[in-house]
């Protein structure tokens, strides 16, 4: 299943997996707005409207649900299904859609009733403090709130009653498995088909299709991408298809799972080793609140709770020893207080808001182009100008670099360059063949690669800038008493450097991510890992990379000379493990499921098999932890997903997100229809929507902006264009910026193949060429012909492919838990002919605006 | 680099045109378009390997040289924005949007998106290079097609005779190109680099004899699983131009791909034209002598 992915055009080389499996017999079903080059190799296409896939899923789990479809003993053993929910729960379905503990004044959710039922006190867990069901406080308590959700747990998730209530039977009221089947339960064909413009019939092809092929003998996997990410919802999406997935049994076992396809070469890599504003590397959560704050308060909510993540601690204390070195003591908390600390929401769109009312001095943008590639463009471009620096590392001038001369704003008469003070440097990048370095995929594959030729010029990599910016502010520092310039002293920043231009080695960098013992030795092991500051590691997911002194991230054994797992081509984290929670992969008993999908199982004494286990290796199926058992000890034999403090996969989050315990479906937050199911909230009520004068969103179902509009890539760019647009190979194979249209749209606004159409938002509005394609269906949603525009968004005005960009239509919308922004529906108007050059452009805008409602 | 064991393997046709006894297998391409997702890193493969120009100047992947010669424009051809085979398109990937027959589930048919690389076929019989007066384009040992720049003298005769339109003069140089099938790579045993970058081996590359087994277990496959329109072009060594070099697994009629469906090589004809080209001058002869010898009897 692939669904909000165009794997074939955004993945190529990763869907040579998929063609493989379907040369093998596999039956590969796309779900998409679009008929994309991935339909076209799928066996079924199904198209849905842009913004409704909660519904379909939903609808999926009632169908499992209501059949009795699901994998009855592994939703039993591994699963949440049987705990009790507390009493205070109340559903969206009773609630005129929001849950118990909405705030309407600060639109948030006090998620305490969403806590299990604690077995060690009488019925309810809330309100007993630290060891009952709720969630315990965050790190840096009742600041974090103004951070964004999900992330503020780090990768441990929140902390919830270790030993809930349950019920085996799964029959109590409360038990969530009841709760789900409450909730999902008008998802019925019928729902689908009105809301996501499924047909019925195609609806159930569908159902029969994931549970025919799930099950003890059989696997389903469901791959996505950003077209589930990117909405208000986003994060509900993928857990609308986990509670799937999960009761189908899909989970932790080969073939299984639910794929996230990264978009582009190390984008998981820039998660585990964060550019985030809430994350530390190894996802520990950043502290948060005032300085002074101890190591102590921070690890409290983690340190020894059950699970893998009880050993939070160690990691923390080896990363600020391979951080700050000898100048890391347990004395001075090993450097902790030298830390940033999060002082509110700084988010990426946060931080342009912020820029836009000059808050922000400076700005150092690297392999991004904003000023294309970001949601609402103007705004951006807006926040440059109030900018005193902005530093650009590209491989071409792009147009963030070039908004002072170029931008549309000048276009429009709206700015003049005289008037723009932000101090420029355009600083040339290296490319990925000109650096050596790691790539992180999707499936959490470290590989290395070499650097083939030298950059040109004065072309660096972004290592060689960083590391000599580094030394260089470490020099000017070095006499310096001020306390604020401490944490720069104390930094470790001892890398080699090699050739011509001092080009820091990059596998010393890998070295230090791996950590090392107390003799200076590498590690192998996460597991050797100590909170005594006697190993360093720069990032404990990694830690085994360098395992026996060897990049094993440099290993490429063809799979020809190995096994099926492959574990000899790159490296996994964690622990060179290729499928997480694996333990999953056999019974409660510890057998495989079945042969046929068999990957690791008990053998008496240890777990073994094909995979590296994800479990403590002599923990035994029937092991029950004594009550003061601490972190991995705390798991007993049959709980496969070891982070999770009660070992099991949650159908229900009972902490930890933002917006709900269980996905609702919710309309965008721009829509043409009114939500069938909650006519009292249409859209995610806790998603951000900064509304202000250059951010107005458009009314539920207005007349003016009738359409939905989705963006996307294609194939033959990447991304804001800076590595594609320039390069004429790629560019001479879309050379200009273009919308795909359906006939029947195309008549209906008078639109010509190959002419031009202007589309318009509140926004703002931009011209395209015009594709009529039956690619482009028109679906039938509540009763009415509802038309989808299709927009790529690699477009700018640099370089040699060019037009407008799609982004200038956005608004900043955001989703609550990880703040993404939802670019992939919104509404709009779209008309024949060109859009005005000069003033009129915001005259046509400001227009629309008043027509709408908005001005 | 010595060619590889398979590579260099006699096939026993010894001393063909002067060359040694052992000769390399012919080599060619099976290009599977059921498997193509239309990711055109044939084209943009070959244009970086054999330098070849793009649209938009005539340096390749240099970014910095721009100068002004973008001549690029969106040709509305589907996702197609190459259009056909060139002097500088030695790959290209067509994109053709459909629909399925009809059927009573889906009365107007499905939508449907056909893409193929397409390539030059290096024929069995070549009419390029039998028209071709310098002697610029040659069979290689492997049995593909190569025009030799150096020795080419831009006359042009080949663009008509290929019967696919794939050769052609390259504006503002003069002279012929067309896929190599990269000789300078198959020479070192590399495989060519339209092959090399497919992500889901639709293109194939390998000796022909390999590639036609392949494509008929493929063929049978495919058909078997009912994907009954599934068909082999040019990999019929009797048809019009003896089989290609370069064949073909296609889902629909060649015509809806852009392919001639039943080409012939142009200098097929070229003997038997000759021998009445013969006839005539010597009919003509017998006339001409037969009026004097008549004018004598008289």
């Amino acid at each position: 299943m692939i669904q909000g992915s165009n794997f074939a055009e955004c993945h190529p080389v990763g869907f040579q997996f998929v063609m493989e499996a379907k040369l093998r017999g596999a039956k590969v079903i796309h779900i998409d707005p679009r008929f994309t080059r991935t339909s076209a190799l799928a066996d079924l296409h199904v198209p849905i409207r842009a913004g409704s896939d909660i519904a379909l899923l939903g609808g999926l789990i009632n169908y499992v649900l209501s059949e009795g479809k699901e994998f009855r003993e592994y939703v039993v053993s591994y699963t949440n299904a049987s705990s009790l929910i507390s009493e205070d729960y109340v559903d969206t379905e009773d609630l005129d859609g929001v849950f118990s503990g909405w705030d309407d004044k600060s639109h948030t959710y006090d998620p305490v009733s969403w806590a299990y039922q604690d077995s060690e006190s009488d019925g309810d867990g809330q309100g007993d403090g630290d060891g009952g069901g709720g969630e315990r406080s965050a790190h840096g308590g009742e600041h974090q709130r103004e951070t964004a959700g999900g992330d503020k747990y780090g990768s441990g998730g929140a902390s919830v009653a270790e030993k809930p209530r349950r019920d085996p039977t799964l029959q109590d009221p409360r038990c969530v498995f009841q709760i789900l089947k409450r909730h999902y339960a008008r998802y019925t064909a019928e729902f689908v088909e009105e809301v996501a413009g499924i047909p019925q019939d195609t609806f159930f092809e569908l159902a029969r299709a994931i549970t025919e092929n799930s099950g003890r003998d059989r696997t389903t996997n469901w791959s996505y991408a950003v077209g589930w990410t990117q909405h208000s919802v986003g994060v509900q999406y993928i857990r609308a298809a986990s509670i799937l997935q999960t009761l189908l049994g899909n989970i932790g076992r080969p073939g299984g799972g639910i794929m996230a396809l990264r978009g582009h070469a190390s984008i998981q890599g820039s998660t585990d080793i964060p550019t985030l504003f809430n994350l530390l590397p190894g996802y520990l959560p950043m502290p948060a609140g005032e300085r002074g704050g101890s190591l102590e308060d921070y690890i409290e909510p983690d340190a020894g709770k059950a699970g893998f993540w009880g050993d939070m601690p160690n990691y923390m204390t080896s990363l600020l020893k391979a951080w700050f070195g000898d100048a890391a003591t347990a004395e001075n908390e090993y450097g902790f207080d030298w830390l940033p600390r999060l002082s509110g929401d700084h988010n990426n769109y946060a931080t342009v808001l912020d820029m836009a009312e000059g808050k922000v001095p400076g700005y150092i943008v690297a392999g991004e182009n904003p000023a294309v590639g970001s949601a609402n463009g103007r705004l951006q471009r807006k926040a440059l100008e109030k900018a005193e620096w902005l530093v650009v590392r590209d491989l071409s001038c792009i147009e963030t670099a070039t908004f002072w001369k170029d931008s549309p704003e000048i276009e429009t008469g709206e700015v003049r360059t005289e008037d723009i003070a932000t101090e420029v440097f355009y600083v040339p990048a290296a490319s990925h063949v000109e650096k050596d370095g790691t790539f992180t995929n999707t499936q959490r594959l470290l590989q290395y690669r070499h650097k083939a030729v030298e950059p040109p010029d004065d072309a660096r990599s972004d290592l060689w800038f960083f590391y000599h910016l580094g030394r260089i502010i470490k020099e000017r520092l070095a006499d310096s008493d001020d306390p604020r310039d401490a944490p720069i002293k104390a930094l470790t920043w001892d890398y080699a450097t090699e050739g011509p231009s001092a080009e820091p080695v990059a596998s010393d960098v890998l070295k230090e991510i791996n950590g090392y013992g107390p003799d200076g030795e590498l590690l192998t092991a996460y597991t050797q890992l100590r909170g005594d500051g006697s190993t360093r590691c720069g990032c404990w997911i990694y830690c085994g990379v360098f395992a026996d002194g060897v990049n094993q991230a440099a290993r490429r054994k063809p799979a020809r000379e190995q096994d099926w797992v492959a574990a000899e081509w790159g490296w996994a984290w964690p622990a060179n493990r290729r499928q997480l929670y694996n333990r999953a992969s056999a019974d409660p008993d510890g057998k495989p499921w079945s042969e046929r999908k068999a990957l690791i199982w008990w053998d008496g004494e240890k777990w073994t098999g094909h995979d590296v286990p994800d479990f403590p290796p002599t923990t035994a199926p029937d092991y029950v932890p004594p009550p003061d058992a601490r972190a991995g000890k705390a798991l007993a034999g049959d709980d496969p997903f070891i982070m999770q403090t009660d070992g099991k996969a949650w159908l229900f989050a009972p902490a930890g997100l933002v917006d709900g315990p269980l996905p609702t479906h919710y309309e965008p937050a721009e829509t043409p229809f009114h939500n069938l199911l909650h006519p009292q909230h249409t859209s995610n009520p806790a998603a951000k929507l900064y509304e202000g004068p250059g951010n107005r969103h458009h009314p539920v179902g207005s007349t003016v902006f009738p359409f939905v509009l989705t963006t996307y890539r294609l194939t033959e760019h990447h991304t804001g264009g800076g590595m594609s647009r320039f390069v004429p190979y790629l560019a001479e194979l879309q050379p200009e910026a273009f919308c795909e249209v359906s006939p029947e749209l195309a008549r209906e606004r008078g639109l010509t193949h190959l002419g031009w159409a202007t589309v318009v938002t509140a926004r703002s509005a931009i011209e395209l060429k015009v594709l009529v394609t039956e690619r482009m269906q028109p679906l039938r949603i509540e009763g009415r012909e509802t038309h989808q525009i299709g927009v790529p968004w690699h477009f700018g005005h640099n370089g040699l492919a060019i037009g407008d960009s799609a982004n200038d239509l956005l608004s900043v919308t955001l989703d609550p838990n990880v703040d993404i922004q939802e670019s992939k529906v919104l509404t709009c108007d779209i008309r024949p002919g060109r859009r005005p050059h000069g003033a009129g452009l915001r005259t046509l805008v400001e227009d629309y605006q008043r027509r709408a409602g908005l001005a | 680099m010595t060619p590889p064991e398979e590579v260099r393997a006699a096939d026993g046709a010894a001393s063909y045109l002067g060359m040694p006894g052992e000769r390399p297998p012919r080599l060619g391409f099976f290009t599977d378009t059921s498997v193509c997702i239309g990711c055109k890193a044939c084209e943009v493969a070959c244009k970086e390997w054999n330098l070849v120009p793009s649209d938009a100047g005539p340096t390749g992947s240099n970014p910095t040289d721009l100068a002004g010669l973008r001549d690029m424009d969106l040709l509305g051809m589907s996702y197609d924005n190459t259009g056909a085979l060139g002097s500088s398109t030695w790959r290209h990937v067509a994109f053709i949007e459909t629909r399925t027959e009809e059927s009573p589930a889906h009365p107007a048919g499905d939508v449907r998106w056909l893409m193929s690389s397409d390539v030059c076929k290096h024929c069995t019989h070549a009419a390029c290079l039998d028209v071709c007066p310098t002697g610029a384009l040659i069979r290689t040992e492997f049995d593909t097609v190569f025009v030799q720049p150096d020795v080419c003298n831009g006359c042009g005769y080949c663009v008509p005779a290929c019967p696919y339109g794939v050769i052609d003069i390259r504006p503002g140089d003069g002279r012929a190109f067309k896929c190599t099938l990269c000789y300078d790579r198959t020479k070192d045993g590399l495989t060519p680099a339209c092959a090399q970058a497919c992500p889901t081996e639709s293109i194939q590359f390998g000796p022909l004899d390999e590639l036609r087994e392949r494509a008929d277990r493929r063929l049978a496959e495919l058909q078997g699983n009912g994907v009954t329109e599934a068909r082999l072009y040019g990999r019929d060594p009797d048809d019009g131009v003896g089989g290609d070099g370069a064949f073909f697994l296609l889902l629909d009629e060649p015509e809806v791909y852009g392919l001639p469906p039943d080409p012939v090589v142009t200098t097929r004809d070229l003997p038997q034209m000759w021998k009445r080209a013969a006839l005539a001058a010597v009919g003509l002869t017998a006339a001409v002598v037969g009026s004097f010898l008549g004018g004598r009897s008289r």
